[in-house]
């Protein structure tokens, strides 16, 4: 089994808990307008094939940085896309004891996404928008296909952090953090909120690739509004709400 | 027991003859706890910091030397007792008899004085010129002695930094010595010695060692008269934390009176210290607010001292740095751990004084240290970036545990061991020499023996391999012989008598070798190995430059293929050092570590096999090449981690620069983030890592507005600097550097 993997990186911090391999999977079926991926949108422009036993090799050189709760990331891209390398690299990494991550927007066949659930240790899906014109606009995707992975989550009794990329005037309101929060409390399988800021510093990467960068006049998150936005949803859930 | 001021104190061996170690083991108090006993600064600390702040602008506008006394030549009594406050200051004694005034070390060489004055605007006294006229010094010895097959390798730059026109450094006094004996003890130990000495066979080597001994004793004595100046009978143990935090800085002091070596470093005395301060709260005389204010005050007295350097060796060894190194931490060799209340005191200092470069506190990193601890360190690490960890598991096995760090990295058992510091050899220079049949890839000097040019369209492995082994045992003779003179000489000439007087007399000698340009080299030979690459030559003949094509695997992602040239590098290079006898039978060692002279040494160096353009920097130490690095940060750790600290037991040093959002969330999750890298790196034997947790911006911004970050302080290769005190270009360099983000 192999995988198209736009790249790896030995050191997240950001993308679960403690220390983390990331790996970057190639190909994605959405179309953020802030996406700062843009390189892992295409199947075929970028990345390299790995063999699970190649991934396997590599991420176990990082082993004695997982201690402390750390592990491997799936990430992208969408991960689901590649759900026969997500799965059996899954198994392997929990044969072997490491910790398994995945992040996804949750946008996969279904039965396919359970194939690689199995195996998973934590889910983290970011939701993106509460209102399914919004989802399909700015996303190009379904906001009840990822309801219903997150169903799925929840049947599976896999542990859920939900994130939110929070984009000045499309996503920043009090509603809709009302309603992102709403869903997030629909699930019991959640630990965890987390809220991240809309930046820019993904620029250099689309003027490389020759796209245009749909959000290039749009604001960026201050910390201010991050930081207020943070105390609401604590206020309204009780589980942990982290910022970025 | 045999002195008063022990009452109190477990007896030992230690009681008996001198042996620092056994005390420490008898007496300390381990503590597992964290910093929430920890106390702010006192008034009188502010207000003193406030006027050394003064001080420090009034230096920094005057292009970094306050004042220069060009009259005296710096000795343990040849200054009158000067003061910052005399009615504040808790530890006194300063280098000359004013704050931040230098003085001048002409024994190591008369021209490097009278160059560093002139540099700052002033001038060498005739008095002095005088005095020294009928002298010789180390450097001029050395150079009596230097052929011209040295002379050439220093000049074209494959070999740079000896340390031939000062003094060379890297020995630590057993300050601690004097607090828990006394010097009349010392010096009755050592007359013993001396006595013991005479009933020998009088050879080379032991009249050499007993006039050494009658050098020692008899700045033993000046170092007692140079407490009286101050109004202080050191003759006696220490008979209080503070009498030990004094007497203990004496010692300091009159090292650094006596030596301008490159690298003058503290030992390990926090752990010790505690001891005294320890017993003070016992017996209700010492408050722990009193206790840190101590601690601050002596650290205070260590971030004054300077020598006076010349703007040649700043561009080695920038930042004005002294190497006041302070090895904390660490675990006993009964499992016990070293970490004791003021080894948290220490690290406070940063936050009550503000984050300085100096002392260049070192924590000894271990798996068994306790948790508390390690994440205390590393929130001081994010906050001030001045910290630097050494693997004391792999370090333990071979010094035991009480050791402690000369220079950047550089381990030796205190009072037991010393070394003959040297420099470092320029690897890439070397593999271009090697191409170009011994010549400078610049000048076409012939600085090594006359061999052909590289023939051939495309560069062959094998083939430039062999021509590497003939070269590099020429380039091992040349530098093992070089140092032998430098160290007799300075031996002969500037002999480090205090600090040797604080030595075990029978001193075990290492001779330190160096290389630079590690990471360059074997990406390099990985070019010619798993690319093809071109050499293109100019009319003269010479390869100027090579044309790569295809990939190869660079240093710094964890690819073995690689990584273990790198290692491969390094053995062969100390395999070749040892084939060539020292002076005094020192025991060969290497460090990979630049210092900032990874500048200077690329700026001599031509274009190299792996794409560097001609005269660009190397990377600092064992770093990978910036840029390089495809897999992040930990992949690169690991790269350096597969460096064997058994070839290289000088020391390995990584300077590692992350943002602070790459480690995570906030600051309890940065800081547990951070001991999950350590403990990772570290568990694969690696050995040294310098912690930067900065943005690049921040830099950018401090380049633009240095009066705006008078304190920025940044690890740059084995020490820490005030950015402000780098050069333009060594700035520009560190921006450069790998900064390793957040992948969002």
């Amino acid at each position: 089994m192999r995988g198209r993997v736009n790249s790896f990186q030995s050191l997240g911090a950001v993308d679960g808990p403690g220390i983390r391999s990331v790996i970057f999977m190639q190909g994605c079926p959405l179309r953020c307008h802030y996406c700062h991926n843009p390189e892992t949108w295409e199947m075929d422009h970028e990345g390299s094939w790995f063999s699970v036993e190649e991934m396997i090799l590599k991420i176990s050189r990082f082993k004695s940085y997982f201690k402390e709760g750390g592990g491997v990331t799936l990430s992208g891209g969408e991960p689901l896309l590649q759900w026969e390398f997500a799965a059996a690299l899954f198994k392997e990494l929990q044969k072997r004891g490491i910790h398994t991550a995945l992040d996804t927007s949750g946008h996969g066949n279904l039965a396919r996404a359970e194939e690689v659930l199995k195996n998973t240790n934590l889910v983290l899906c970011d939701l993106k928008f509460s209102k399914e014109e919004q989802y399909e606009e700015f996303c190009g995707g379904s906001l009840a296909k990822v309801k219903n992975f997150l169903a799925l989550t929840e049947k599976m009794k896999v542990p859920l952090w939900i994130r939110h990329v929070v984009v000045p005037g499309l996503n920043d309101r009090e509603e809709d953090i009302r309603a992102i929060v709403k869903i997030a409390r629909s699930c019991s399988n959640l630990e965890k909120l987390e809220l991240l800021p809309f930046h820019k510093m993904c620029l250099e990467k689309y003027e490389k690739l020759g796209l245009d960068f749909p959000l290039l006049h749009h604001p960026e998150c201050s910390r201010e509004k991050i930081r207020t936005l943070q105390k609401f949803c604590e206020n309204n859930i009780d589980i942990p709400v982290s910022i970025r | 027991m045999k002195y008063d001021a022990w009452e109190g104190f477990a007896p030992g061996p230690w009681a008996e003859a001198i042996n620092v170690r056994d005390f420490i083991q008898k007496n300390y108090t381990p503590y597992e706890g964290d910093d929430s006993f920890l106390q702010g600064p006192t008034k009188r600390t502010t207000d003193l910091m406030e006027k050394l702040e003064e001080l420090l602008t009034l230096e920094r506008k005057k292009g970094g030397v306050l004042e220069i006394d060009t009259n005296t030549v710096s000795s343990l009594t040849s200054y009158s007792p000067g003061y910052l406050d005399p009615e504040k200051e808790i530890i006194v004694g300063l280098q000359t008899d004013s704050p931040l005034k230098r003085g001048v070390h002409p024994f190591g060489g008369l021209q490097m004085s009278r160059q560093a004055c002139e540099a700052y605007g002033f001038q060498l006294s005739r008095k002095v010129e005088d005095e020294f006229q009928y002298r010789t010094t180390h450097n001029d010895g050395v150079f009596r002695a230097y052929t011209e097959e040295m002379l050439a390798a220093r000049k074209c730059g494959v070999i740079t930094g000896l340390p031939d026109a000062y003094g060379r450094g890297r020995i630590i006094g057993d300050y601690r010595r004097i607090s828990l004996y006394g010097v009349d003890f010392l010096i009755e130990e050592k007359r013993k010695d001396k006595k013991v000495l005479g009933s020998q066979a009088m050879d080379t080597e032991t009249i050499r060692q007993t006039e050494e001994l009658y050098q020692q004793i008899h700045f033993l004595e000046k170092l007692k008269e140079m407490a009286a100046l101050y109004g202080l009978d050191i003759s006696l143990p220490a008979r209080n934390g503070k009498e030990a935090i004094q007497w203990l800085y004496f010692g300091y002091l009159g090292s650094i009176k006596e030596q301008n070596g490159a690298a003058m470093s503290l030992g390990r005395v926090s752990t010790f210290l505690d001891i005294y301060l320890e017993r003070d709260i016992r017996n209700g005389i010492l408050t722990e607010k009193e206790a840190q204010e101590m601690m601050d005050d002596f650290v205070m007295k260590l971030r004054m001292a300077r020598h006076l350097r010349t703007p040649d060796y700043n561009q080695l060894f920038a930042g004005d740095p002294m190497w006041i190194t302070e090895a904390l931490a660490g675990m006993g060799e009964d499992g016990r751990t070293l970490v004791t209340k003021n080894t948290y005191r220490m690290l406070q200092t940063l936050y009550n004084l503000g984050p300085a470069p100096e002392p260049n506190l070192t924590v000894l990193w271990s798996e068994g240290l306790p948790v508390p601890f390690k994440r205390f360190a590393a929130k001081v690490s994010c906050d001030t970036a001045a910290l630097q960890y050494q693997n004391d598991d792999v370090m333990r096995r071979d010094f035991g545990d009480d050791y402690a760090i000369a220079c950047c990295v550089s381990a030796m058992r205190i009072g037991k061991d010393m070394q003959f510091f040297g420099a470092r050899a320029n690897l890439p220079k070397l593999l271009l020499m090697a191409l170009n049949g011994g010549r400078d890839e610049f000048t076409g000097l012939q600085a090594a023996p006359e061999g052909s040019f590289y023939e051939g369209e495309y560069l062959d492995y094998e083939k430039v391999l062999e021509q590497l082994d003939f070269y590099r045992d020429w380039l091992a003779r040349t530098y093992c012989n070089a140092m032998n003179i430098i160290h007799y000489m300075h031996d002969k000439y500037a002999y480090e008598k205090t600090q040797m007087a604080l030595h075990d007399t029978r001193v075990h000698r290492f001779m330190a070798f160096g290389i630079a340009g590690l990471s360059v080299l074997a990406d390099s030979l990985s070019a010619i190995r798993y690319a093809k690459v071109r050499p293109i030559r100019g009319n003269d003949g010479l390869i100027k430059d090579f044309e790569i094509q295809g990939e190869y695997p660079a240093f710094g992602n964890d690819d073995d293929r690689v990584d273990t040239i790198a290692r491969e590098q390094t053995e062969l290079f100390l395999k070749a050092l040892k084939k060539n006898p020292t002076y005094r039978n020192a025991e060969h060692t290497l460090s990979i570590l630049t210092i900032t002279s990874n500048v200077v040494y690329g700026k001599k160096t031509g274009a190299t096999p792996d794409g560097r353009k001609a005269s660009e920097p190397f990377a600092p130490g064992a770093n990978p090449m910036h840029g390089r690095e495809r897999n992040g940060a930990l992949a690169s750790l690991n790269s350096v981690a597969k460096l064997s600290y058994d070839t290289c037991k000088d020391g390995i040093s990584n300077t590692f620069t992350i943002i602070p959002e790459a480690l995570g969330q906030e600051g309890p999750e940065r800081h547990r983030n951070l001991v999950g890298v350590m403990d990772g790196y570290f568990r694969q034997k690696a050995h040294h890592l310098n912690v930067n947790v900065l943005k690049r911006e921040t830099l950018v911004e401090a380049m633009e507005k240095p009066e705006k970050y008078p304190n920025l302080t940044i690890r740059v290769s084995g020490y820490a600097v005030h950015f402000h005190r780098l050069s333009r270009q060594q700035q520009q360099e560190v921006l450069s550097r790998t900064f390793h983000g957040a992948f969002l």
